[in-house]
């Protein structure tokens, strides 16, 4: 038996479309145990990255092993140690919960009695004791959520993908996921988990990868990430368009933006530069004023030079 | 466990989990039997009377006669009935999440297709129990004899399973599963253009050479002849062949769907 470190190793996956490239060259390595957030906006490719790990979806070039499995040679070991919640909810509506975890216990070839001890203990870890044998169509998102997660551990796999696991969810809905997470990273299990959120990735990573426009444009641990951040912004709202020049004069730093009437400029957070900062304004020429803390759109503003779209751009072969 | 082992268990399981979906969901399975049922009905008591008297051969028919007539149609149309719930409980479950958790477990990739399969089968024996029971309580008279009886079990059998691999491949076809369900309304419809429901010899010429041609004709032939105690060993020969033809088709086309699906 080898002794395996490395839970995925990835090297120049790429994928495209026609002639729009989604995945442009990614590398990157989730050793065994840790939690490895792919942070983007919608359309950097983080589900098609996703997709390819999971063997969903056959790569054109580059190597991809999870588990010690090559994706495409060797599909049915990999998918043998993997567990999967995809983006949009993945459970038979017409089945009641137990019914949903005992289909997943069959299919993972568990054998009667394992698998109702398994069924049990996961309705109860995931809190679906009283909606166990109610249909999962009348569930909640967030029930929907956790019963998705709970099927996907009912094979007891290492290795798990979570495709944007808390987008749509309420903040409460969300915390019992991170709750979760966190439970299954104790128990030493491999997670691979995409998010639009930062702070999300903050609060659940390890390791950070940055993808935009199907590239790793930064890897790190939070910490890291955070000191390529240029802290926050503060935002100013201006009464009119001759004062929005005006400040914008008197600031140097800031970008002014005459349409919407606002003046943002970059800000750390402290309060001693906001007073200075205040006390050479004129009361009359600003009438709102906004302090925000540094958020995926810094990110991405700092590495990328753009801010986060809904569209990918489009991207150029290498 | 071997691999063989391994796609009967597998499939046994997607079985289990399709007859859930019919026993969670009646009215579909009610509204597809209800659909043969109707027609037999309204052929029976409303058009029964006239259509019986225009039968050839003499003395001239009843509507009992048109009743047994129309027997091997209103089976066929039962088949194509239950088909559309095929395809679109298979539609469904592709436009849904849970398809591609299935792929991404280390199950035999067949057994999501053969759990429809063997499912949609099932439903049709019991639509077609339903309907041969009420056929019979309308007053449907047979000659057949019990080798005969095993033929109509077999072909029938033989024509779902081939019914079936098709609308399978209608439901991967299809974007999702309100296209999936207009489909099979041609297959209700072939029979009336067929000989179904009156001899092809009364239509038009251009017509008639389309009903005399067309797949389901030999096979509701091949069923009259059983039902009435007279089998013709060209109509058996012919309707089998077809069936083999369309279960083939079907099912090397929904193989190929399923794994296109699995390239992008």
């Amino acid at each position: 038996m080898t002794t395996r470190t490395t839970a995925i190793e990835v090297a120049g996956l790429r994928k495209s479309y026609g002639d729009h490239e989604v995945v442009a060259g990614v590398d990157l390595t989730v050793p065994e145990g840790t939690v490895y957030a792919l942070l983007g906006p919608n359309g950097a490719g983080k589900t098609t990255t996703v997709r390819i790990l999971s063997t969903l979806l056959p790569a054109d070039a580059g190597e991809a092993r999870v588990a010690g499995h090559d994706v495409r040679r060797e599909a049915d070991r990999v998918r043998a140690s993997i567990g999967v919640t995809g983006q949009f909810s993945a459970v038979d509506e017409l089945l009641t919960g137990r019914e949903n975890l005992r289909l997943m216990a069959d299919l993972g070839h568990l054998d009667r009695c394992r698998a109702e001890t398994v069924g049990e203990r996961l309705l109860e870890r995931f809190d679906l004791v009283d909606a166990a044998d109610r249909r999962a169509a009348t569930y909640s998102g967030g029930m929907k959520r956790r019963l998705d997660l709970a099927m996907t551990l009912v094979a007891g796999p290492r290795l798990i993908f979570l495709d944007e696991p808390t987008t749509g969810l309420d903040p409460r809905s969300r915390r019992d996921l991170w709750g979760i997470v966190r439970e299954l990273v104790a128990d030493g299990v491999t997670v691979f988990l995409t998010t639009q959120y930062l702070e999300e990735a903050d609060q659940l990573a390890d390791r950070i990868g940055v993808l935009d426009g199907g590239r790793l444009v930064a890897e790190g641990t939070a910490a890291e990430l955070k000191r390529l951040v240029p802290g926050g912004h503060i935002e100013f709202q201006v009464a009119d368009s001759e004062r929005v020049a005006e400040l914008a004069r008197r600031l140097p730093e800031a970008s002014p933006n005459p349409r919407a009437l606002t003046v943002t400029l970059p800000h750390d957070g402290s309060l001693t530069t906001l007073r200075r900062l205040l006390d050479g304004i004129d009361d009359d020429a600003v009438t709102g004023l906004a302090v925000r803390t540094p958020d995926l759109d810094d990110v991405f503003l700092a590495l990328t030079g753009q801010p986060t779209t809904d569209e990918s751009p489009e991207e150029v072969a290498v | 466990m071997s691999t063989a082992a391994y796609a009967v268990r597998d499939s046994a399981t997607m079985l289990r989990r399709n007859l859930k979906h019919l026993a969670r969901y009646p009215s579909q399975t009610l509204m597809l039997i209800g659909l043969p049922l109707l027609f037999l009905l309204l052929f029976v008591y409303v058009f029964g009377g006239t259509m019986g008297a225009g039968l050839p051969g003499a003395p001239a028919g009843d509507r009992g006669d048109y009743l047994t007539f129309i027997t091997p149609g209103i089976l066929m149309m039962t088949v194509a009935s239950v088909s559309i719930g095929t395809a679109v409980s298979v539609a469904t479950d592709m436009t849904n999440g849970i398809i591609d958790r299935f792929r991404t477990m280390a199950i035999a990739k067949v057994s999501v297709l053969t759990g429809h399969v063997l499912g949609a089968m099932i439903q049709t024996a019991l639509a077609l129990a339903v309907v041969f029971g009420v056929a019979f309580l309308l007053g449907l008279e047979t000659a057949a004899s019990a080798m005969q009886w095993l033929g109509l079990v077999g072909l029938l059998a033989l024509l779902s399973f081939a019914m079936t691999w098709f609308t399978v491949g209608l439901g991967l076809a299809s974007p999702n599963p309100e296209t999936a369900s207009n489909w099979p309304m041609i297959f209700i419809l072939l029979p009336f253009v067929g000989s179904g429901f009156v001899p092809v010899e009364s239509m038009p010429a251009g017509l008639r050479g389309f009903a005399e041609h067309q797949p389901f004709t030999p096979i509701m032939d091949a069923f009259r002849g059983l039902l009435a105690g007279s089998p013709d060993g060209s109509d058996a020969i012919w309707a089998a062949g077809w069936c083999v033809v369309i279960g083939l088709v079907g099912y090397l086309w929904s193989r190929r769907l399923y794994r296109l699906r699995a390239a992008n």
